[in-house]
């Protein structure tokens, strides 16, 4: 299908963009910023969107790359998921960031599809935006008035739909890096290869020095189980001081189960082709266990 | 409307086109590249896979003005005169299709894969392929014919194409 017509608006920097995206939104059009389009473009197609004008920041020299900043990694929203995958300062210092990356759709869309644009696309089915929210990562925004910081517990509002104001583009996103004794997990389940996920977890595991074994401290979040990211605090909660030893060891209970066993509290899954939301809710305590244990072992 | 500059096959060409045009439109309605075929209407199959600035895009999920001031290979533009890229020959000689729609995107998403790994692996290609849809399910034989193009390209060491060092800067409309 071809979408329906719009006004297309390619500007030179930023500061155009800024300026022509608040001034499109002022005289009332509904005007979707374009940056990789592998999102948006089979939205239009499938004419489940219909804006009135796309402002193109996808050729823009900034803001993409990645760069180490002491106690965070910043990422560019421009920087396409395959050069996010490449770089060796996300794959050592937010490896989350990297192992999710590289599930999202196949390498022809990495190539195109950008970070900040999954993000802003803010769709619960998307892998990044539960990997920015287990992660508290912070989304910088700008608009033709300056910039303001967004903690990623307050940017997914609801469905398709993050806390940008009129005018406002997404520049990058502070990840912050969580240091030593950190282990780290995305499962994914789906269908086919290359699907959104039916339902997926981060999860980042910290055991107590010493080799114990024991939980000291983990970060879960649940990919397309409610209308955005949904944080598991209540698994997060169990598992401190829960014990990786080997499961039903001395007859003692799987504490980690037990812990994980709460994810799907406090969610809202959807029903779709895939499944309803009790069979979500089985997939997300499955999958966080998986995920949990691979973290932590 | 928009006036954009592509090259497609070593061809530039210079077309006025409506913003919503997507790629896959251009290089069929308008510059009669019918090799690149469309698959489905969700980004999903690869069929119209093709290589954009270099590296594999899904050209159904690209518009035309996307691709201003940008190289474009399709699977029409692979062989040199009446000799076939090797990857042709080896889908070829590997029986590597049925109904063969899914050939061109299969191809051109196989020689990107290799411009990462000249030598992958049967799981390589698999994952390689994953945005590739084969609907008759000739997926062994293909995985088969992407390891025996990469075994011919190596041997011929002589790549058909080589990856930009940066993207060509379009100008602002």
């Amino acid at each position: 299908m071809i979408s329906a017509p719009f006004d297309y608006i390619r500007p030179a920097s930023l500061e155009e963009a800024c300026r022509a995206l608040g001034d499109a939104e002022e005289a009332g059009d509904d005007v979707k910023v374009l940056a990789g389009g592998q999102s948006l473009l089979p939205l239009l197609r499938l004419r489940l969107a219909y804006p009135s004008a796309l402002v193109d920041i996808g050729r823009l020299p900034e803001p993409r790359g990645v760069e180490d900043r002491g106690d965070h990694v910043f990422v560019g929203a421009l920087t396409t998921h395959d050069e996010v995958m490449r770089s060796s300062v996300v794959r050592e210092l937010i490896p989350l960031v990297a192992l999710a990356t590289a599930t999202v759709a196949d390498p022809a869309v990495r190539h195109r599809g950008t970070f900040g644009g999954s993000l802003a696309h803010a769709d619960p089915a998307g892998d990044l935006p539960a990997v920015a929210l287990a992660l508290d990562c912070v989304f910088v925004v700008r608009s033709v008035d300056g910039e303001r910081e967004i903690p990623a517990s307050e940017f997914f509002v609801d469905y398709l739909e993050p806390a940008l104001e009129p005018g406002e583009i997404l520049v990058g996103v502070r990840v912050p890096k969580l240091g030593p004794g950190w282990g780290f997990h995305y499962e994914k389940f789906h269908r086919t290869a290359q699907s959104w996920a039916t339902v997926g977890v981060a999860a980042a595991v910290r055991l107590g020095e010493g080799g114990g074994g024991t939980v000291e401290e983990a970060r879960i979040a649940l990919t397309n189980m409610g209308p955005t990211p949904v944080r598991a605090h209540a698994v997060e909660a169990a598992l401190r001081g829960a014990d990786f030893a080997p499961s039903g060891s001395n007859g003692a209970p799987d504490r980690i189960r037990e812990a994980c066993d709460r994810a799907d509290e406090g969610s809202v899954p959807p029903t779709d082709l895939h499944g309803g939301p009790e069979y979500r809710r089985h997939l997300a305590r499955v999958l966080t266990y998986r995920a949990v244990r691979a973290a932590g072992g | 409307m928009p006036r954009i500059t592509v090259s497609v096959d070593g061809v530039t060409y210079e077309e006025e086109v409506e913003p919503r045009l997507l790629l896959v439109h251009l290089l069929r309605d308008r510059l009669g590249k019918t090799g690149t075929p469309i698959g489905c209407d969700t980004g999903n199959c690869g069929a119209c896979t093709v290589t954009l600035d270099g590296r594999s895009a899904k050209s159904c999920s690209v518009l035309a003005v996307q691709a201003d001031g940008s190289e474009v290979v399709t699977i029409e533009g692979l062989a040199r005169g009446q000799e076939w890229h090797p990857m042709q020959e080896a889908f070829h000689a590997e029986h590597a299709l049925q109904c063969g729609y899914c050939t061109p995107g299969m191809i051109m998403a196989a020689i990107d894969l290799l411009k990462d790994d000249p030598d992958p692996s049967e799981e390589a290609v698999r994952r390689g392929l994953e945005g590739n849809l084969c609907r008759c399910t000739g997926y062994s034989n293909i995985v088969r014919a992407v390891q025996r193009g990469a075994r011919e390209m190596a041997r011929q060491e002589a790549p058909r194409e080589t990856r930009p060092e940066t993207r060509q800067e379009a100008p602002a409309s």
